[in-house]
């Protein structure tokens, strides 16, 4: 775990991305899917932080518009060059010849290692092809550049690996070569979208024992896309947790885990299964599962779900901010404080 | 009272334990290869177990461990290329494995079903659910249930699984992914078998949706008295849920006992390291153990103890001796020639 006072590497304000729903050729699609919808965030020098969520919460489009695999619809993002210690405007990257370059800064792991490789193309290309694109070094310092990774990464001997295709690998295997993929040019920023989830419970831990030693060895800074809160805990300094495309609550990892203040992140903590027989869970308080964001009205996104909602919540979506300790929620029923104010609001509710 | 509540009561089950009666299956010394061009691949090697009436079960592993494959066995089910090379499988007292087809397509459903991996995407979309399992009973049941019966039964399953009996004439494509998922264990349940194998029954489920479906298992097995098999990669929903745990390693079951105990104190190599370095989000951080290394080739597997090329406390007997699975404590089974040197209890994270 590094030191909370880095420089910063991301910046993230307001970010949105809408998809339109198609209605026909001809026809305006009016009906937006709000998959992400205004969410802030800044990622420090070496920290790294974890977007936990449903599926359809909107982690792997925040991800995606981050590596500019996807266009924002409005807000803005900035990653940070270390060539010239400034900061890029991910949305002024248009040109091809812009996007080379940032993708220089910011690389992206794949959930899945069996399809995010060219199945045609050998280890060595695979791992190569960004020194080709950015044209660097001769082919012989190309060869030791991939070998150098390749060892980096725990795939020893390197030399084996790197003639062959990926199919011959296993999961594991994979998972390392898309590491390796993504660190050759030695980004600032990585985009980490559950890489693990595929992999068995051994080869697992050893790919987060792997990426946590490269993020202290290289610096790197990790968004770690995940929806299992335990990985989250051991890969990640902090911990935002989406809910149909907003952050409803964001702290320092063991912070939130210890103290979580929104209705959704405590009903997640208390289904996350414990690997301890003897551990009583709390009653997990909802039901149901997520809803799709087309459209939404403009009221807390949380409310059909919620026990707790009282009249407040269909005013608008609760703002994010700070409640002491770098602990963020977006909720009425939270007091400035921190505390919770559920029964007593109910209450007067009722009353009046 | 329903019908499995007849049947609990009848077999005076309950979730006290009691290993004294016949166990509703006894899995002894069995042996599958599959065949392939290359070779036999040995997925499940002299394993043997016993689960008493009432009780779940757990079988953890990797993949390719043979889990699925010991399921696929008890069901006779598994492929065509499939050998099963020895043992017994005693359902009730009875040995599976020396039934004709006729006879074991009978047992089926009848009376030990499984809910397959992803089978909530196995419905068929031009039926609605209730027709589907309708079909299930009109092939199981003897007689063969009337109309009203089977819309009984059906509306009696929904509930007990949390799903809204109105769901009976939907299709499948109105139904969200939990509630498929409720809607085959409904399924399995409507010949009201003795056993029940769930293989991986919550994967690709949300958490909260995993929590719900996993409560619902939970209440059939305490309340109707029901023996379920879970198999399971994720170790922390086999902490959830089951009394008895067994875990396999390249085929074979490497430790077996009461699940509270197996936590407590992992006594494999193998289970010591995997339980140990399982993340949780309770209790101080653990330390990610080192297993380095990957399964091994089945085609060719290892001399000796399967698990001695990747074991840190391996000596030269694991490379020459195979370990044979024996009883250390009451209840309590492992195969190791070398379970003294592990750690009593599991690693902590000094931080």
């Amino acid at each position: 775990m590094s030191e909370q006072n880095g420089q910063t590497r991301v910046k993230v304000e307001n970010l949105q991305k809408l998809f339109p729903i198609s209605k026909g050729l001809f026809r305006k699609s009016t009906d937006f899917v709000y998959a992400v919808d205004g969410i802030s965030f800044e990622i420090k020098e070496g920290e790294s932080l974890g977007l936990v969520g449903e599926s359809g919460c909107g982690k792997t489009t925040t991800g995606r518009v981050l590596v500019k695999l996807e266009d924002a619809t409005g807000g803005q993002a900035f990653v940070h060059n270390s060539d010239r210690d400034e900061m890029i405007d991910v949305m002024d990257v248009e040109s091809p010849e812009d996007r080379k370059e940032f993708r220089k800064h910011v690389q992206m792991i794949f959930q899945d290692p069996y399809e995010s490789m060219n199945p045609r193309r050998t280890i060595y290309d695979i791992v190569a092809e960004p020194l080709k694109v950015h044209n660097l070094g001769t082919t012989e310092e190309k060869e030791q550049r991939v070998v150098d990774l390749l060892r980096l990464v725990g795939l020893t001997p390197p030399e084996p690996f790197l003639f062959r295709y990926p199919h011959e690998l296993s999961g594991g295997q994979r998972q390392r070569v898309a590491i390796a993929r993504a660190l050759v040019m030695e980004p600032t920023f990585v985009v980490a979208d559950e890489p693990t989830s595929m992999l068995d419970v051994s080869i697992r831990i050893s790919i987060m024992r792997l990426m946590l030693e490269l993020a202290e060895k290289l610096g790197v800074t990790y968004l770690y896309i995940t929806h299992d809160l335990a990985v989250a805990r051991y890969m990640c300094d902090k911990i935002a947790v989406m809910y149909l495309g907003k952050i409803v609550e964001m702290a320092p990892t063991e912070e939130l885990l210890s103290n979580p203040m929104h209705p959704y992140t405590r009903a997640l903590l208390s289904a996350v299964p414990v690997p301890d027989p003897s551990y009583q869970r709390p009653q997990v308080e909802i039901e149901g599962g997520v809803a799709r964001a087309i459209n939404p009205p403009d009221e807390c996104r949380f409310i059909e779900r919620c026990p707790f909602a009282v009249d407040e919540c269909k005013t608008a979506h609760p703002n994010l901010f700070d409640r002491g300790n770098d602990h963020l929620v977006a909720c009425y029923l939270v007091a400035p404080d921190g505390s919770w104010t559920g029964r007593e609001r109910a209450k007067l509710e009722l009353r009046s | 009272m329903t019908d499995i509540q007849t049947r609990a009561a009848e077999g005076g089950l309950g979730t006290e334990r009691s290993h004294s009666e016949v166990p509703i299956l006894e899995v002894k010394n069995l042996v599958m290869n599959y065949e392939i061009k290359a070779g036999m691949v040995s997925a499940v090697e002299d394993v043997s177990f016993t689960l008493p009436k009432g009780h779940s079960l757990g079988l953890v592993g990797e993949s390719g461990c043979g889990k699925t494959s010991v399921a696929l066995t008890l069901m006779r089910l598994a492929a065509a290329n499939a050998r099963v090379l020895g043992g017994e499988v005693r359902l009730d007292g009875e040995n599976l494995l020396e039934l004709n087809d006729e006879e074991m397509r009978q047992r089926r459903w009848d009376d030990i079903s499984m809910v397959f991996q992803g089978a909530m995407n196995s419905w068929n979309p031009v039926y609605t659910v209730g027709e589907q399992i309708r079909e299930a009973m009109d092939l199981h049941w003897e007689p063969r249930p009337s109309a009203a019966e089977a819309r009984a039964k059906t509306e009696e399953l929904f509930q007990l699984v949390g799903l809204n009996p109105e769901m009976i004439d939907r299709y499948p494509h109105e139904f969200s992914g939990g509630m498929k998922q409720r809607a085959v264990i409904a399924m399995a349940l409507s010949c009201d078998p003795k056993l029940i194998i769930a293989d991986e029954p919550t994967t690709a489920l949300d958490v909260i949706v995993q929590e719900q479906i996993l409560e619902e298992l939970r209440k059939i097995q305490h309340e109707f008295g029901m023996s379920i098999i879970y198999i399971s990669h994720d170790i922390a929903v086999i902490a959830e849920i089951t009394d008895l745990m067994g875990v396999m390693y390249a085929g074979k079951l490497v430790e077996f006992g009461d699940t509270v105990d197996i936590f407590a104190r992992p006594r494999h190599p193998y289970s010591w390291l995997i339980l140990s370095s399982t993340p949780s989000i309770t209790g101080p951080r653990r330390q990610l153990a080192p297993l380095e290394g990957e399964p091994p080739n089945l085609l060719d597997p290892p001399s000796g103890c399967r698990f001695h090329p990747r074991c840190p406390f391996a000596t030269q007997k694991c490379t020459d001796e195979e370990p044979p699975l024996e009883e250390v404590e009451p209840g309590h089974k492992i195969a190791c020639w070398n379970y003294e040197q592990v750690p009593v209890g599991i690693l902590a994270e000094a931080e």
